[in-house]
């Protein structure tokens, strides 16, 4: 069984079912793929196990012109090209321009590590299984050299997707996999008590409130996260705002509301008589 | 009690594979359920159910499955039986019989009563055997052994009841939609297009004719990979679809915020299409339905949105418009045809439940476009629909279609 236990860190808050999730991740040696409302942290995730287990973080960013080649490593054949045509290196070495990815260079590391790869479903549909084998041996080729990459150590493999793409279920199925519900209340008032350690619980409570409400208007496109909840409040006390007054006029509403539109329909919500009849 | 839970999940329509299983059990034999059914119910979801739009559907088969045994489930017990008699599904996927491979049965038993045998020495050694200390195997009280509460608020609730709550019921993939579900499903209407221009500079096949002429630069250009889609919405507006108002423009403006098209555009109208289609209803702006379709052709996808209820002779006659000042010399249904022959690649969704498709009119129009409800899974098959990846099928004429 794993030493390695995943408690939750000072700054970073773990639902108990999240913890069990990441620590049988790690003692199956299975990639974890995390979902979640934007702003239910995420990312932040694979930080605070890193930070909580003491191990060096790498993350890969994935963009939609990410290949998974570009993760294990790059041929720079335009270096070699140019460098040909000048002779200024030793050209007959492949392996002088071969640069290792994130998941090449956290292969090879020594350490143990925990490896991010962020936003997985930015990439092309294929991209996830173009993954599955190196994932699952924790070993890839390079070809232009035959060198045989095998992890010296298995990282710790958190995987973030925000649901842009449906993924294949090949690779579902090597995942453990778990869904961030957004906080309720009662994880919220920690959270924000993590940031702002000595804000009243009577001013809480009215953000609280105003906050939740706010969550619930159907109206609203763009739904608020915990991370505008934390600037909202930090915008409240640095203005002094009184508690009654958060509910009834929700100051600095555009700090939690980043579309016009939806300010628009929160501030309109009591009489919008917006259903217009024809014929 | 374990099989039965695969089978029960299974016969369910939650598509749990052998390959997941066996490391659920492989977890379970490590004892990371911790002896609790809380923390089995968290750690099954994670290890079986990989689509937030399934939680409910474990939930609901969770509670069914342990309503009643709470007290008196003993997971490792239960594993051990079966491991002491497997029971796997007989036909196996190359991937599963690696999987088997790779987690040896026999060992799993060997270490599982290893730890159990551990763990008895220790409730000899002291603790309580049925209680709230967190090592007994038959605490559920609501509390884990590092004394963190699960569940919902005021602690103390069982995984039964955590699952009855269902809370993950407004993640199923059947409920109404919100934009960016809408948007996400839209994405997946994209047909990438490897026709015969060659515009894009392939930097790989460059550098290497360029290498193999001896360094001499020579450019080599590929296909772009561009969406080719192009989308055409027509939304139904007023009378019956009021109280669909609001859903109609979430797709309306998830469609509009997709930018991923390579056209898009979009048309109101009401009921039916006729003679003249609308950009904005309201004022009365619009163009000639005929114009319209003259600028479309086969490349276009449509998709309609209308409850489709209506009376029949708004479909069928001239001057059946719903409208009084306008006489249709064309009626509603050819105009339909119309847009069916010049673009094959169009589908009609419904907001209405498709149990209650029963008017005439929806049967006329189901018999011109294959129709789908308009929630998630029923965009998501439009969809596919229209990106040709499921049969672009009508209702054959005189079927009348009720299920």
């Amino acid at each position: 069984m794993s030493i390695l236990q995943f408690t939750g860190s000072a700054t970073y808050l773990a639902s108990p079912e999240l913890r069990d999730a990441v620590n049988v991740a790690i003692a199956l040696e299975k990639p974890l793929l995390i979902k979640g409302e934007p702003g239910t942290g995420k990312t932040v995730l694979a930080e605070a196990i890193a930070e909580n287990l003491g191990l060096e973080l790498l993350i890969w960013n994935i963009k939609s012109t990410t290949k998974a080649r570009d993760g294990l490593y790059v041929y720079d054949t335009v270096q070699r090209l140019n460098d040909a045509r000048f002779g200024d290196r030793d050209i007959s070495d492949i392996g002088n321009y071969i640069k290792f990815g994130p998941l090449g260079q956290a292969f090879r590391n020594g350490q143990k590590l925990v490896l991010l790869i962020d936003e997985v479903d930015k990439a092309d549909m294929e991209f996830p299984n173009d993954l599955l084998h190196e994932l699952d041996r924790m070993s890839f080729s390079v070809d232009e050299t035959g060198e045989e990459v095998t992890a010296i150590q298995r990282p710790i493999v958190i995987i973030t997707s925000n649901n842009e793409k449906e993924l294949p279920d090949a690779f579902l199925r090597r995942c453990v996999f778990h869904y961030i519900a957004f906080p309720d209340q009662e994880l919220m008032t920690d959270i924000v008590k993590v940031h702002h350690p000595d804000l009243t619980d009577e001013l809480l409570r009215h953000v609280l409130v105003a906050f939740y409400w706010l969550r619930e208007q159907s109206e609203i496109r763009k739904r608020p996260s915990t991370s505008e909840l934390i600037d909202w409040i930090a915008a409240l006390r640095q203005a002094g705002v009184a508690g009654e007054s958060i509910e009834e006029k929700l100051p600095f509403l555009g700090v939690l509301l980043k579309r016009e539109q939806d300010i628009d329909a929160v501030v309109s919500t009591p009489n919008r008589g917006r259903r217009r009849h024809i014929h | 009690m374990f099989t039965e839970f695969l089978f029960r999940l299974r016969q369910r329509g939650l598509s749990v594979s052998l390959t997941e299983w066996l490391a659920l059990l492989e977890a379970l034999s490590q004892g990371h359920e911790r002896a609790n059914l809380n923390v089995f119910y968290h750690l099954a979801r994670a290890l079986l159910v990989k689509k937030e739009t399934l939680y409910d559907l474990y939930d609901q088969v969770f509670a069914e499955h342990f309503r009643g045994v709470e007290g008196h489930f003993d997971v490792d017990e239960e594993l051990l039986k079966w491991l002491s008699d497997p029971v796997l599904p007989r036909e196996l996927s190359e991937e599963e019989k690696a999987a088997l491979q790779a987690l040896d049965l026999d060992e799993l038993r060997r270490k599982l009563e290893e730890r159990l045998a551990e763990q008895k020495e220790r409730h000899d050694g002291g603790s309580r055997f049925i209680g709230t200390g967190g090592t007994s195997p038959f605490g559920h009280g609501g509390t884990h052994p590092t004394g963190i509460r699960i569940g919902g608020p005021g602690g103390g609730r069982s995984a039964v009841q955590v699952a009855e709550d269902r809370r993950f019921r407004n993640l199923r993939s059947d409920r109404i939609l919100d934009t960016r579900q809408i948007g996400l499903a839209l994405r997946r209407l994209r047909r990438l297009g490897k026709d015969q221009r060659q515009e894009e500079l392939d930097l790989e096949a460059t550098i290497d004719r360029s290498a193999r002429d001896a360094g001499e630069i020579s450019l080599v250009f590929g296909p772009p990979r561009k969406n080719r889609i192009k989308l055409l919405l027509l939304v139904d507006v007023g009378g019956s679809m009021d109280p669909h108002a609001d859903l109609c423009e979430r797709l309306f403006s998830a469609a509009h915020a997709a930018n991923h098209f390579q056209s898009f555009e979009s048309r109101f109208f009401h009921n039916c299409p006729y003679e003249y289609l609308f950009t904005d209803i309201y004022k009365g702006h619009g163009e000639p339905t005929g114009e319209l379709l003259a600028r479309l052709d086969s490349s276009w996808s449509i998709l309609f949105v209308g409850d489709a209820w209506m009376s029949p002779y708004e479909l069928t006659h001239p001057g059946g418009a719903i409208n009084l000042y306008h006489y249709n010399r064309i009626p509603g249904l050819e105009w339909l045809q119309r847009f069916r022959q010049r673009c094959p690649r169009s589908v009609w969704l419904n907001p209405e439940e498709q149990r209650i498709w029963r008017a005439p009119s929806v049967r006329l129009i189901r018999e011109v476009f294959p129709m789908y409800e308009l929630t998630l899974d029923g965009l998501e098959e439009a969809i596919d629909v229209l990106a040709g990846r499921r049969a672009n099928q009508p209702q054959p004429a005189g079927d009348l279609g009720v299920h």
